[in-house]
C-alpha cells in the first residue's frame, strides 16, 4: 500500500502499524507474561487518563501532562483487565500468550448485545472489521459492573497483532 | 403579567447551565434555572459513552451517570435553587432589564434577575442536498433523544454524514441499538473525532469514507437511499459517485452556539470559525461586555462537555462574587488551569486560538478586583 493510502486508512482510525500510544510490549517479556500484559492503541493526543487512574498496579505510567499518550511498564502489568473496561475510547486489550501451545488468551473490551457465553465460538475480527479467523469465548466479565464487559477469546497467536474485535454469531 | 426577580438566572439546565447553579449556590446566592426541555441534563442524559478527561471531569463515567451527578449536587442546595422545566425564556428586553418566558403553551411571565448566566447551548448545522426534507433524513441529536431518551429506532440502516465526535459516538450508538452503519463519510482529509471514537467503529466493519459527501437523498415519500460522492480538496463534487441502500441519512456536520439573547442583552459579540459561529467577548470571569450577564459552555463556543462544566463554574462562581457573596481566593485561576489542561491536544490548539480572540483582559470603566 502506498503511504498516502496508509495515512488515509489511519486518518479513518485504523492502525498502520506501531506508533507513540500504540506500541506491543517486547516479545520476550509478553510471552512469559502469564495472565497477559496490555496492548494499548492510543496514538492522538487527547485529554484523558482513566488507563492510568484505573491501574491498580502502576504499570500505566503517571500522565505529566493528560494530552500525553500513555505509556506503560510492561514489567509491572499483571493484565487484570481494569483498564480495558475503564477506557472511554475502548483502547485497551491485553493478550496472555501463556493460554496455550497454540492459542493466546484475548480479553478485548465488549459494549454490545447480546453478550457471548462461555463456549461460543465468535469470529475474530481485525480493525478493519474483516474476519481472519474463529475464537471460543472463555469467560465474560464486567470489571467495573458499568456496563463494559471484558470478553476473553482464545484464538491463534499468529493473531496477535491483527485481532482487535470479535463479531459475535447470531 | 407575572415577575419574578431571582439574584442569578441561569438560562439552559445542561451541563454548563447546571454547575453554574451549583456554584453560584454554594457560594450563597439565589438561582433560577429555567430548562425549555422537560428534563434537565440536556445533551448529557442522551450521551451513553463514558467521558474523557480526568477525574475531576469525571473521566470514565457515562454522560446520563453525569447529569445524575450533577443532579444531586443541584439537590443538596434544593433552599437556595429553584428550577423551571418545559420553560423557554424567549426574549430579553434592554428597556427594563426583563426577559419573556413561557411555560409550557400557556404561561407567560418575566424575570427580572440581578445577574443572568446564558448556558443556552448549540444548535445543529444541516447540509443543503436535494430531497434533505424526506422523512428518515435527521439530525445526530434527534437521533440521539430518540435512542436513548425515548427508546424509539430511527430506523434499521443508516447513512451517517460527518466524522467528528459527534457522528462518531451517535454511529455506535446506533450500532449498540441493532442498527447497521452502512457508512460514515467525511468532507475532511481524517476524521474530525478522537482518533480511538474511529477505530472502535472500525474494528466493528463500518467504513469511513473521507473525502466523501451525501450529493442527493433518494426515495419518494420516506428515505430508500443516497448518492454519495467523493471531494475533491476544493470540496468539490468530483465522483466517484456510488447509491447507498438505507433508511435513515444522519446530519453530523457541526454545532452553532445558541447566542441570540446574548446579542439581544447588547453583549459584544464576535463570528470566531474556531468556537463554531458567533460568540460573546468574555473576560476571564466568564461575564460580557454587559455587566449583569455572563456566558458559558457551548452558547460561548464549541466545546466538549467537560470544558462546559468548568466554564459554568467559573461564571457562576463570578456572578455570584458580583452580587457580592464571598468566594474563595483563586478558585478562578484553578478552574482556568483545569480548561487550560483539557485544551493542550489537538482539538484544543484549535479552540485556544479562538478563545485567544474572544477574552478581554478587562472592560472599560469596570473596576477592578
Amino acid at each position: 500500500m502506498s503511504d498516502k493510502n496508509m495515512d488515509m486508512l489511519f486518518n479513518s482510525g485504523v492502525l498502520t502499524g506501531e506508533r507513540e500510544g500504540a506500541i506491543l510490549p517486547p516479545r520476550e517479556l509478553w510471552e512469559k507474561k502469564k495472565g497477559g500484559v496490555v496492548i494499548i492503541e492510543c496514538p492522538q493526543r487527547i485529554p484523558c487518563n482513566p488507563c492510568h487512574t484505573s491501574c491498580p498496579t502502576g504499570a500505566i505510567l503517571p500522565f505529566e501532562d493528560i494530552n500525553n499518550t500513555p505509556k506503560v511498564n510492561w514489567e509491572k502489568c499483571t493484565g487484570c483487565t481494569l483498564c480495558v473496561s475503564a477506557c472511554p475510547g475502548l483502547a485497551c486489550f491485553v493478550i496472555d500468550l501463556t493460554f496455550s501451545e497454540e492459542n493466546a488468551l484475548y480479553k478485548l473490551p465488549y459494549e454490545m448485545l447480546p453478550l457471548p457465553v462461555k463456549g461460543q465460538k465468535v469470529q475474530c475480527l481485525d480493525r478493519e472489521g474483516k474476519s481472519v479467523g474463529e475464537g471460543t469465548v472463555e469467560n465474560v466479565t464486567q470489571p467495573r459492573k458499568d456496563r463494559t464487559h471484558v470478553v476473553h477469546v482464545s484464538a491463534p497467536k499468529s493473531l496477535v497483532t491483527i485481532f482487535r474485535s470479535i463479531r459475535v454469531v447470531k | 403579567m407575572k415577575k419574578i426577580a431571582p439574584e442569578i438566572l441561569v438560562i439552559g439546565g445542561g451541563a454548563a447551565g447546571l454547575s453554574a447553579a451549583a456554584e453560584a449556590a454554594s457560594a450563597g446566592a439565589k438561582v433560577l434555572v429555567v430548562e425549555s426541555d422537560l428534563r434537565l441534563g440536556g445533551q448529557l442524559i442522551k450521551q451513553t459513552h463514558k467521558f474523557f478527561g480526568s477525574k475531576d471531569e469525571y473521566a470514565g463515567t457515562r454522560g446520563y451517570k453525569i447529569a445524575d451527578i450533577l443532579l444531586n449536587e443541584i439537590d443538596s442546595f434544593k433552599d437556595s435553587v429553584s428550577i423551571l422545566q418545559n420553560t423557554t425564556v424567549t426574549g430579553y428586553y434592554t428597556e427594563d432589564d426583563t426577559f419573556t418566558a413561557m411555560r409550557g403553551e400557556e404561561e407567560v411571565f418575566q424575570i427580572k434577575p440581578q445577574k443572568t448566566i446564558v448556558a443556552t447551548g448549540a444548535q445543529e448545522r444541516l447540509i443543503p442536498f436535494p430531497n434533505n426534507d424526506l422523512p428518515g433524513v435527521y439530525g445526530a441529536g434527534a437521533v440521539q433523544t430518540l435512542m436513548n431518551v425515548y427508546g424509539v429506532l430511527p430506523g434499521k440502516r443508516v447513512l451517517m454524514v460527518g466524522a467528528g465526535n459527534i457522528g462518531l459516538i451517535v454511529s455506535y450508538q446506533l450500532m449498540q441499538a441493532g442498527v447497521e452503519v452502512a457508512a460514515i463519510v467525511e468532507a475532511g482529509p481524517r476524521i474530525g473525532g478522537y482518533w480511538v471514537h474511529a477505530a472502535k467503529i472500525r474494528r466493528m466493519g463500518v467504513p469511513i469514507l473521507l473525502r466523501h459527501s451525501i450529493k442527493k437523498a433518494l426515495g419518494e415519500d420516506v428515505i430508500t437511499g443516497a448518492v454519495i460522492t467523493g471531494l475533491n480538496e476544493k470540496f468539490e463534487q468530483v465522483g466517484p459517485e456510488e447509491e447507498i441502500e438505507c433508511d435513515l441519512i444522519c446530519i453530523a456536520v457541526g454545532l452553532s452556539p445558541t447566542t441570540e439573547l446574548l446579542s439581544q442583552a447588547g453583549c459584544k459579540m464576535m463570528y470566531v470559525p474556531q468556537l463554531c459561529g458567533n460568540v460573546a467577548q468574555r473576560d476571564r470571569t466568564m461575564r460580557t461586555s454587559n455587566p449583569a450577564f455572563y456566558t458559558a459552555g457551548d452558547a460561548s463556543g464549541i466545546e466538549e462537555a467537560s470544558a462546559a462544566m468548568v466554564e459554568g463554574r467559573i461564571a457562576g462562581l463570578s456572578a455570584a462574587a458580583a452580587l457580592g457573596y464571598p468566594t474563595e481566593h483563586g478558585k478562578i485561576d484553578e478552574y482556568w488551569s483545569r480548561l487550560e489542561s483539557l485544551r493542550m491536544g489537538e482539538a484544543g490548539a484549535r479552540i485556544c486560538q479562538g478563545i485567544e480572540c474572544v477574552l478581554v483582559k478587562g472592560w472599560e470603566g469596570a473596576s477592578h478586583e
